[in-house]
């Protein structure tokens, strides 16, 4: 937040009033989902009538280009804005790279680009929008007496700009920019209006704030306080409902549909969700926030853990002191132990128990492959779940699933795209109407699970394919590291295109997995090089893409992935070489992170003192007997953003800076899948 | 000299199979091998150095297109050459003191202040006398006489004729004898560089350093070893190196010794290395341009170190610094090794043949024995010398050897 640029959008009442449309809020399950892959969109749904999202801006005559880039928050420095709008007579269209048929294939309403942009007019020319006084969205100082309304119902927010000031500035431009809604700068006096709101957005689900929501009005708080311009009363009611209104397009059907001449019906809505109950209560927004992740140097707190655990590891010896808060237990010891409890184990579901087992054994590995597994099991378990006497459905089937939950997670730490489907599952479970019967919930959560699966791994992964192979050019070569499902896809389908282009497999120990990907590719007749990661930058030269796989995107970026991956993104960032990491948008998270320590996964360290095919080096054989060594064998690595050219995800393309923006959209999502 | 032939041959067969390789045991063996060759050369009485210079650069060509990544040979071949110039101009010197030849000499230290006539530019290079830029009139006549190259003037050459014929019983025998012992304390020096190098250690690790390093090298285990003897105490991450894993080896060594030790995978570097201080690596050779010829992995973690600003050293003893400028060091100073190190033949033989369907095999397997290591990436050298900037190198380079003896090549027969 640019502190400079405060008192301009305080000084000047006069707003230039931008819109931004967001059609096609999603009303319904029926038509939430991943996006179609065959369905692009069209061109017309651009028009605030159209289906998908098209935030539709006035821009100012001039500066439009000045006033994106300047006008992002600093948190969130690189999103794209600018390419995206260009100014054209009344309807417009998306262009550059960030469109919405890229950012949104098909027309899912699942995509709610809640990117409000708004510019400001000052004195008939456009002045870059201020972060700092901008209260995001839809709160209004009503002392202030600049911005008093802005109209969730569309159309121009006609009380703060003079429509004089439309009519001088007739350029529209649609632009389906990813910006969440806290990032929408309201200068003092921006509004956003969202048009087209669907009255099916009136459902049960309206209950639920998403924490993209809540965050975002901790935003909006923030920047009113940042404003420290006298109007020092921020109605956090005010801010709230009226934020809500922007993000949550579905939250309030009194808003639907509206002719652009709305003002009363913005004061009554306003009113109407000062009163109205679906704002999250303070205590709610505070349980949203991401739990701590368990820490194993705290010793009391693994005491207790240790208590609970069905599964009884015994803790590595000889641990490495930077890794302490990680779990890390002797590999092998247990698997025997609870294989023969297979049949006592009462709680646990035997679906359950043997995915975990197989998580344990290391059968299963992969982020898309385990949360399949999970899923799976936890669909079976639900199939024969009954409610016991005297419980709720809801309670205990949450309760249930939270004791499956640590079960894995005693197998295998979780990973983030496991945990995400499970904070999918646990929010459909604490969603389901009280009054349907058992059997009926149970269908639900078991087509919801199946619609899951389908659209947000396996349709994503299509998408993705059809994203990346667009990347591809005849005669390139391309390099890959490990062995991702997504990358293989992507390369497999590219030669049944036709593509010629050679496939340089860069493997790591332990797991030396691109062995088994360099099998399958070469049985696919693809040319490839194999070589292991010290020689990457020997074989950097030659390579003109690099592909990888990501295990999670965090939100400042980071991708985390298969310990490795950062050196070959490092060293082909030295080489100018473009990396594309391919990731399903379910296995984003808002967790943010720096390094690779503070958050990773300790693998079984014996493997690495062991060479498969190599038995002339077995020098430490022995090694837990010398307390001064210790074998470390992490499981992933954190790649810091500037390494990655290029984030492909079911969204679309989009460089990294834009994940937290997706993130946010996403979570919402998970509302109405 | 058939008993030279034979040696020699020997060694080549041995470069060419790899069967010596390192370049600790390469340096020494080849100087070893010079040894006897100017031992058993014989020596005319004019022009002895220039003799047994071209002895040895018969002898040194061989060798060094025997392993041309062996760089180590083409260093002491070029340092034994350079050893002979020197002993041959000291000679020289101390023949023309003794003798006190009168105004004709104007070529050494010792005679400068009795002939201020010579330009100040003149002594100080032959001051030097190591930085020596071959001088016009060398490189246009093709120097008939290299035991002249060193010296500055055509005049020089002059005295170093008549000092020759005055005395050149007594220095045939003793320019041989002399260089003999040049190249003993040669081999000397090679075997004992690493005590060298790791008397500096404590100079550079402190307590409670975290030290980062890639594979083994033997400089690398007796520098932090040397620090643990100081009582320093300090943890190691060895990466382990692949495909040799050579980490292993020194992973168990320094635990032997009593070090804090973590073995990681290569992989791992990136992740691990915003918490080391310090990285510590061998090296294969040391270009002149500051540039190092690496194991394999070296570049990633010198990439990975720039990044964390974690300062990259690099050891090197004094006979792996090679007088030469790379040119492409990545493909043209690199090797590559069996795929049999990475896959195992017998899940994928199907695939490598070239007897396959279409002609030419699916799958190629890399397997590179170097990296290239540019100066930028470089914070520091330790030689036996002392600590030095990459960009020193080129400097430090011409205090072992002579610019006349870059291309080690026979002289064609007329120029004798």
């Amino acid at each position: 937040m640019d502190p400079r640029r405060a008192p301009r959008s305080v000084i000047d009442p006069k707003v230039r009033q931008v819109g931004f449309f967001t059609p096609g809020a999603p009303p319904d399950r029926a038509q939430s989902g991943p996006p179609e892959p065959s369905s692009s969109p069209p061109v017309s749904n651009m028009s605030p009538s159209g289906n998908s999202l098209s935030p539709v801006m006035i821009p100012p005559p001039r500066h439009a280009s000045d006033s994106f880039v300047t006008s992002r928050p600093g948190h969130y420095p690189a999103i794209p804005l600018s390419p995206l709008r260009r100014p054209s007579g009344g309807e417009s269209i998306p262009v550059g790279s960030y469109n919405a048929s890229e950012f949104f294939p098909g027309t899912s309403p699942t995509t709610v680009a809640s990117s409000y942009v708004s510019n400001k007019m000052v004195d008939g020319e456009f002045s870059e929008d201020v972060m700092p006084s901008s209260s995001p969205g839809w709160l209004r100082r009503s002392d202030s007496g600049r911005i008093v309304s802005s109209f969730p119902g569309g159309g121009f927010d006609l009380t703060a700009v003079k429509p004089s000031n439309f009519a001088a500035s007739p350029l529209t431009t649609v632009s389906v920019v990813n910006m969440p809604p806290g990032l929408s700068e309201k200068a003092g006096g921006a509004s956003v209006e969202l048009q087209n709101e669907r009255p099916a957005s009136s459902k049960p689900l309206k209950q639920k704030t998403s924490k993209a929501e809540r965050r975002a009005l901790q935003e909006s708080q923030r920047a009113a306080k940042a404003a420290a311009n006298g109007t020092a009363e921020v109605n956090k009611a005010t801010a709230a409902a009226a934020f809500g209104a922007v993000t949550s397009v579905n939250a309030k059907p009194a808003k639907s549909v509206k002719p652009p001449s709305q003002k009363k019906e913005t004061a009554s809505v306003v009113a109407s969700e000062k009163k109205g109950g679906d704002r999250p209560p303070e205590k709610d927004r505070k349980k949203e926030v991401p739990h701590p992740r368990m820490q194993f140097d705290d010793k009391s707190r693994v005491e207790k853990a240790k208590r609970r655990a069905v599964v009884k590891q015994t803790e590595a010896r000889n641990r490495v002191e930077l890794f302490r808060h990680l779990p890390q237990y002797e590999h092998g010891t247990q698997l025997p132990d609870l294989e023969s409890k297979f049949f006592q184990l009462d709680p646990m579901h035997p679906a359950v128990y043997k995915v975990g087992l197989q998580y344990l054994a290391g059968d299963i590995s992969g982020g898309n492959a385990r949360c399949i597994a999970m899923l799976q099991a936890f669909q079976e378990a639900i199939k024969d779940y009954s409610t016991p006497p005297e419980k709720a459905l809801v309670r205990d089937l949450t309760a249930r699933i939270s004791s499956f939950v640590s079960f894995f997670s005693e197998c295998r730490p979780l990973s983030i795209s496991m945990g995400n489907a499970i904070r999918f599952l646990k929010s459909r479970i604490a969603k389901l109407p009280l009054t349907l019967s058992e059997s009926e919930a149970k269908g639900i959560l078991q087509s919801d699970i199946d619609r899951f699966i389908s659209e947000k791994i396996i349709l994503a992964d299509k998408v993705i394919v059809r994203h990346a192979v667009t990347k591809i050019r005849d005669g390139d070569v391309l390099l890959t590291y490990g062995s991702s499902s997504a990358v293989e896809m992507i390369l497999v389908h590219a030669h049944e295109l036709g593509k010629q282009f050679r496939v340089v497999i860069v493997d790591s120990r332990p797991k030396l997995e691109g062995q088994l990907l360099l099998r399958r590719l070469v049985g696919k007749g693809i040319s490839c090089s194999y070589t292991h990661i010290n020689a990457v930058s020997y074989i950097m030269h030659e390579v003109t893409r690099v592909f990888l796989g990501a295990s999670s995107v965090l939100s400042n970026g980071t991708v985390y992935s298969r310990v490795g991956t950062a050196c070959v993104a490092m060293v082909a960032h030295a080489f100018r070489v473009p990396v594309l990491v391919c990731c399903e948008a379910y296995k984003f998270h808002e967790r943010v992170q720096l390094d690779s320590i503070c958050s990773n996964e300790l693998g079984d360290p014996n493997v690495i003192s062991k060479i498969r095919g190599r038995k002339d080096i077995n020098y430490l054989d022995d090694w837990a007997n010398s307390e001064n060594l210790q074998l470390l064998n992490l499981i992933y690595d954190a790649t810091p953003s500037d390494y990655v050219s290029m984030i492909i995800t079911d969204y679309g393309m989009v460089p990294p800076t834009s994940v937290p923006v997706i993130v946010r959209e996403y979570r919402r999502e998970h509302l109405w899948i | 000299m058939p008993d030279t032939h034979t040696l020699v041959n020997e060694f080549v067969i041995k470069l060419k199979k790899r069967k010596i390789e390192g370049s600790q045991a390469t340096a020494r063996q080849t100087a070893e091998l010079l040894r006897s060759v100017i031992s058993q050369q014989r020596i005319p009485y004019t022009n002895q150095a220039g003799a047994l210079i071209d002895a040895i650069n018969a002898v040194g060509e061989q060798l060094i297109s025997a392993n041309h990544v062996e760089l180590a040979v083409g260093n002491i071949v070029r340092r034994v050459l350079h050893i002979i110039r020197e002993e041959d101009l000291s000679l020289a010197t101390a023949a023309i003191a003794g003798l006190n030849l009168s105004g004709v000499s104007d070529d050494e230290d010792d005679d400068e202040r009795d002939h201020p006539v010579l330009s100040a530019a003149a002594v100080a290079a032959a001051a030097r006398s190591t930085l020596r830029p071959p001088s016009l009139q060398t490189l246009l006549e093709d120097m008939p006489d290299p035991a002249a190259v060193p010296q500055t003037s055509s005049s020089g050459g002059d005295s170093d004729g008549k000092s020759k014929s005055a005395d050149k019983s007594s220095r045939s025998r003793k320019l041989k004898h002399d260089v003999i012992e040049a190249v003993n304390e040669l081999i000397q020096d090679i075997a004992t560089c690493h005590e060298q190098i790791a008397e500096q250690a404590v100079e550079h690790i402190h307590q409670n350093e975290v030290i980062l390093t890639l594979g083994s090298s033997k400089t690398v285990m007796e520098f932090l070893c040397a620090a643990k003897e100081k009582k320093r105490s300090f943890r190691v991450f060895v990466a382990e190196g692949a495909p040799r894993y050579q980490g292993h080896v020194l992973a168990k060594e320094l635990v032997a010794r009593g070090l804090q030790t973590t073995l990681i995978t290569d992989s791992a570097v990136f992740a691990m290395i915003s918490r080391v201080n310090m990285v510590i690596v061998g090296a294969h050779a040391v270009m002149a341009n500051g540039g190092v010829i690496a194991p394999v992995g070296l570049n990633m973690v010198a990439l990975a170190a720039q990044r964390h600003a974690v300062p990259f050293v690099v050891l090197a003893g004094s006979h792996k610094l090679c007088p030469l400028y790379p040119h492409n060091p990545e493909v043209l100073l690199n090797e590559l090794r069996s795929p049999s190190e990475l896959l195992d033949f017998g899940e994928f033989s199907d695939c490598m043949d070239f007897g396959s369907a279409t002609g030419s095999p699916l799958l190629h397997v890399v397997n590179p024995t170097f990296d290239y290591v540019p100066p930028k990436l470089v914070s520091l050298f330790i030689t036996d010398t002392g600590g030095h900037n990459p960009s020193y190198m080129y400097r430090l380079i011409a205090d072992y050897y002579s610019a006349d003896d870059l291309v080690v090549q026979r002289r064609p027969a007329s120029g004798n």
